[in-house]
């Protein structure tokens, strides 16, 4: 089933979420990013920030549940089950921190057919409490031809 | 200073092996909410078509992003990162895991200092990451 182009251009209700120290501990952790900035309060303000700071690619701990959303809805016609997750960027404007209360507003940018498979590219604004734009991220997907069709 | 500071275009980066276990991929399942069982579940893996268990590919490219900002000296100056998802990383289940070998070369030097790097990450001697591209603010 070819998928619904008129999903590119669209965007859905933008989501909030608070940025923790310990979710920030918790995913430097994981990475095994393991200066102080990420996981000491006094560390990360002797350094010049708020409050400790989130890795590069923390984003996405908030950024795929925005888009899993709208992956899973069925009108747009992906079938989770053949995603395969091809291309990822994430753009930061500043550096992210415990604290920050940030608000995701996702968007699909481009729905087209490869050989067969379906291929969708997501973007994701992150804006802070005052409107600031904190960070960008997009993510292609690609949907496995074969499935219901095959 | 750091490495990165000091390097002009064209330079490569010193490499780094990095190590990927079960036990990290089911670290990182939780860390970042992405449950998604083949990368921690052999059958549902093996069912969907993959030689095995996976990396999450946002993990691969975690370890390069912190990669680059190690060479930076700074846990925040790597503030773009951009790649693709070439090959999967199959992690056995064993205490040894899967191997990824990192490296880098200087591709631009702006005006401000900021440097682009290309990002290499190979298992198996194939590459992992494609068009992997790090903005680093340096300085």
């Amino acid at each position: 089933m070819p998928l619904d182009a008129s999903f590119v251009g669209r965007t859905w209700p933008a989501e909030t979420y608070e940025v923790s120290l310990e979710k920030i501990r918790e995913f430097a952790t994981a990475v095994g990013a393991d200066d102080p900035v990420h996981h000491d309060r006094d560390a990360a303000r002797a350094a010049g920030h708020p409050d400790v700071v989130a890795p590069t690619t923390f984003p996405v701990v908030f950024t795929w549940p925005a888009t899993k959303r709208v992956v899973d809805d069925p009108a747009l016609g992906l079938d989770f089950s053949r995603v395969i997750h091809r291309d990822q960027a994430v753009e930061l404007h500043r550096p992210l921190h415990a604290g920050d209360v940030v608000t995701t507003v996702v968007a699909v940018d481009d729905v087209r057919e490869l050989a067969g498979n379906d291929v969708v590219t997501f973007r994701c604004d992150v804006t802070d409490a005052d409107g600031e734009a904190v960070l960008t991220t997009t993510a292609t997907l690609v949907g496995r031809a074969g499935g219901d069709d095959a | 200073m750091s490495v990165l500071a000091d390097a002009a275009e064209g330079d490569a980066l010193e490499p780094r092996t990095a190590t990927i276990t079960r036990a990290d991929l089911v670290r990182y399942a939780g860390a970042s909410g992405d449950l998604n069982p083949i990368h921690w579940n052999e059958r549902v893996a093996t069912e969907v078509g993959l030689p095995g268990v996976i990396a999450h590919g946002m993990f691969t490219m975690a370890l390069a992003a912190r990669y680059v900002a190690d060479l930076a000296g700074d846990p925040t100056a790597v503030v773009a990162f951009s790649t693709r998802f070439t090959r999967p990383v199959v992690v056995p289940d064993d205490d040894t895991g899967a191997t990824v070998e990192l490296g880098g070369k200087v591709t631009g030097v702006a005006d401000d200092g900021t440097r682009t790097v290309s990002v290499t990450a190979t298992h198996d001697g194939k590459g992992v990451l494609g068009k992997a591209v790090a903005t680093v603010r340096v300085g």
